[in-house]
């Protein structure tokens, strides 16, 4: 098939590795005994999710008037939070099957950690809904089943119950997609320990052996899967969305929803990999694998995807005022000079303005620059889901309902709990398996590491000098 | 499935080319492959194997379209024969609002039917006893597997071997 190519093929696997020093290097991590930096991580992680337990409990005992919602901001840090924590989990599901379909090899590098992630921030996100449904033992009411009062059925009309079933199908499929990818590389772990750890890698690995067919097949369910969970983590985060378009308050009910928070939720996701992929490969030496070319290109996803949120919330000021409807047009202006006003411009700032330092190659290629761009990045995210959520429920229709709303010390705790469970996961993940596909990796070595000598190969082109021209050529 | 014992000669290769190369000769030998082993997806290995594209994708279609059936109809029985209830003044049958469901099961059927079938067809189950030739597959060897049960013409698969270059020959006694 003929296609276009790019003149110089960046190198995605340095260090001109064998198989055998790609299974070292990637396995290695989950053999040896944990690291200093790993343990003062995990022991704080521990610390936050204790945090996160105590103040679950103290919900659950007291209610949810412990928290500072009230009856006119009745969805406040707790949706903000949810809305955040999905969006990031959505970079897991893009990296993975989006990439996978659109053949983009740097992919591998980063697509078992990213994948991980999107389960672990999806476990968060359940977390604030559930609880902020009060009576959490009734929990599985949103669920429908048979009962006997009835049968009384869920509301299949209502974007609530909508979002349960994106959120469960998402949560479900990305664990099929991510553990079905990780069964090849725990079997390279069984067949490298002995003992009781073979034991327990063989019960989860499945007896995987490597045979033709069943790699034929493999690659059959992957790429389907990849098919099927595109318009699916499109479908997550316009659900999610729905639960405000589909309202009646101004400011939420808008058709533009559904692509803007479905480009802000790729925005914030990738700046949670960029955050983690920075920690990661110094932590666990794996510059090589994921090289500054993987990271230069998650930075320009992120121009890009900021670019957009940026184009949106323009284009929301803009519709706002054009619409000619004073409700919309005070939902806007209130917004931006309202009692939030500071939420507003840190939302704008953080995600709008802060990214657009990526146009510059030498801030996308800097660890520093793109670690802090990245925490800021999440800091805006969560902004703007709290500037949609807070500042619009806080000036309704009615004056004298107008309301302010302080987060308590309760909520915060939940909140920065979440982050602790999160980070909690991902340690004991990199502890037990390969953070890096390893079976991926080296099906792309020949084409994208350190020995391709195709004629697009970055060694042929420094040692030439000259400039190759962009041309279709013969790929196989 | 009874337990039987069996002898296996295989060949470990250093290099996926090596292996298609293998495979070709012994394709063209008429050598009867038990199976080939790798550590990843060694593409182009398929034809040359003999190995017909896989169906499963097939069933994934089949198990999506039971999915949306079921999403769809459920939620029209629920909405106009067992409860109806009006929301906001639409009608029972409310087909719009019944997209994102329906979708949504679609995929849910799709993914799990699929990746099922994949593990059982697959004969891939938590507590399975592990078929390993040589703990080195799922590391930096390719595999070529030759079941020589009750045979004793092993001079021409070793001299296959021989030929195509193999790193090493063993010979293993499995009880698959």
């Amino acid at each position: 098939m003929s296609q276009p190519v790019a003149p110089v093929r960046h190198v995605l696997i340095e260090g001109n590795k064998t198989y055998h020093q790609i299974t070292e290097d990637l396995v290695s991590p989950t053999e040896r005994t944990p690291t200093r930096e790993w343990i003062v991580a995990f022991s704080l992680s521990a610390v936050f999710l204790s945090l996160y337990l105590f103040t679950i409990v103290w919900t659950v005992w007291k209610g949810i008037g412990e928290w500072g919602a009230n009856r006119t901001i009745n969805w406040a840090w707790d949706i903000t939070n949810f809305v955040w924590w999905i969006g990031i989990g959505h970079a897991g599901t893009l990296i993975s099957a989006i990439l996978l379909l659109f053949r983009q090899r740097w992919r591998t590098g980063v697509n078992r950690a990213a994948e991980a992630m999107t389960i672990f921030a999806v476990i968060c996100a359940g977390q604030f809904p559930i609880f902020h449904m009060g009576r959490v033992w009734l929990a599985f009411f949103i669920f429908p089943f048979p009962n006997t009062r009835g049968p009384l059925w869920v509301n299949f009309n209502s974007p609530l119950l909508w979002d349960v079933f994106a959120i469960s199908t998402y949560f479900s499929v990305s664990l099929l997609f991510w553990y079905t990818g990780l069964v090849p590389d725990l079997a390279t772990v069984r067949d490298r320990a002995t003992g009781f750890r073979r034991k327990v890698y063989e019960t989860f690995s499945f007896g995987w052996t490597g045979a033709a067919k069943h790699w034929q097949r493999w690659e059959s369910l992957s790429l389907v899967l990849a098919g099927i969970s595109t318009p699916l983590v499109l479908s997550v985060h316009t659900i999610v969305s729905f639960d405000f378009a589909t309202s009646v308050i101004p400011g939420w009910h808008t058709t533009i929803f559904p692509p803007y928070f479905v480009a802000g939720a790729i925005f914030s996701g990738f700046a949670m990999v960029q955050t983690l992929m920075v920690l990661t490969r110094k932590v666990l030496r794996l510059e090589e694998y994921i090289t500054l070319n993987h990271i230069e290109s998650m930075n320009k996803v992120i121009v890009l995807t900021g670019t957009i949120v940026g184009v949106a919330y323009l284009t929301e000021l803009f519709i706002a005022w054009y619409s000619g409807y004073v409700y919309e047009q005070f939902a806007f202006y209130n917004r931006v000079t309202g009692i939030y006003w500071w939420a507003y411009f840190g939302m704008m700032f953080c995600n709008v303005v802060s990214p657009q330092l990526f146009w510059s190659r030498k801030i996308r290629r800097s660890i520093w620059w793109t670690f802090f761009l990245s925490i800021v990045v999440n800091i805006g995210m969560w902004f703007e889901r709290f500037v949609i959520i807070g500042t619009t429920l806080a000036r309704d229709y009615l004056p004298s309902s107008w309301s302010y709303y302080n987060p308590t010390w309760v909520e915060i705790g939940i909140y920065t709990g979440t982050i602790g469970l999160f980070f909690f996961c991902y340690l004991i993940f990199v502890r037990v398996a390969p953070v890096v596909a390893i079976a991926e990796v080296k099906s792309i070595l020949k084409v994208a590491g350190d020995q391709y000598i195709g004629p697009n190969a970055r060694a042929r082109h420094a040692a030439s000098g000259e400039k190759t021209s962009v041309k279709a050529e013969k790929e196989d | 499935m009874a337990e039987k014992s069996r002898k296996v000669l295989f060949g470990l290769y250093n290099d996926e080319e090596d292996l298609k190369t293998a495979v070709k000769t012994a394709m063209k030998d008429h050598l009867d492959i038990m199976d080939v082993y790798s550590p990843f997806p060694v593409h182009g290995l398929d034809p040359i194997l003999g190995l017909k594209e896989s169906r499963l994708h097939i069933l994934g279609f089949v198990y999506g379209s039971i999915g949306a059936m079921f999403g769809f109809l459920f939620m029209t029985w629920v909405f106009t024969t067992d409860w109806p209830i009006v929301f906001g003044g639409k009608p029972f049958w409310s087909v719009p609002a019944f997209i994102p469901i329906t979708f949504e099961m679609t995929i849910l059927f799709a993914a799990w039917g699929m990746t099922l079938t994949f593990y059982t067809i697959c004969g891939m189950w938590p507590g399975v006893s592990t078929k390993t030739l040589d703990n080195r597959i799922t590391d930096d060897k390719f595999c070529i597997a030759f079941d020589v049960t009750g045979s004793n013409d092993q001079d021409n698969l070793n001299r296959f071997f021989k030929q195509t270059g193999a790193a090493e020959v063993n010979l293993k006694t499995v009880n698959w």
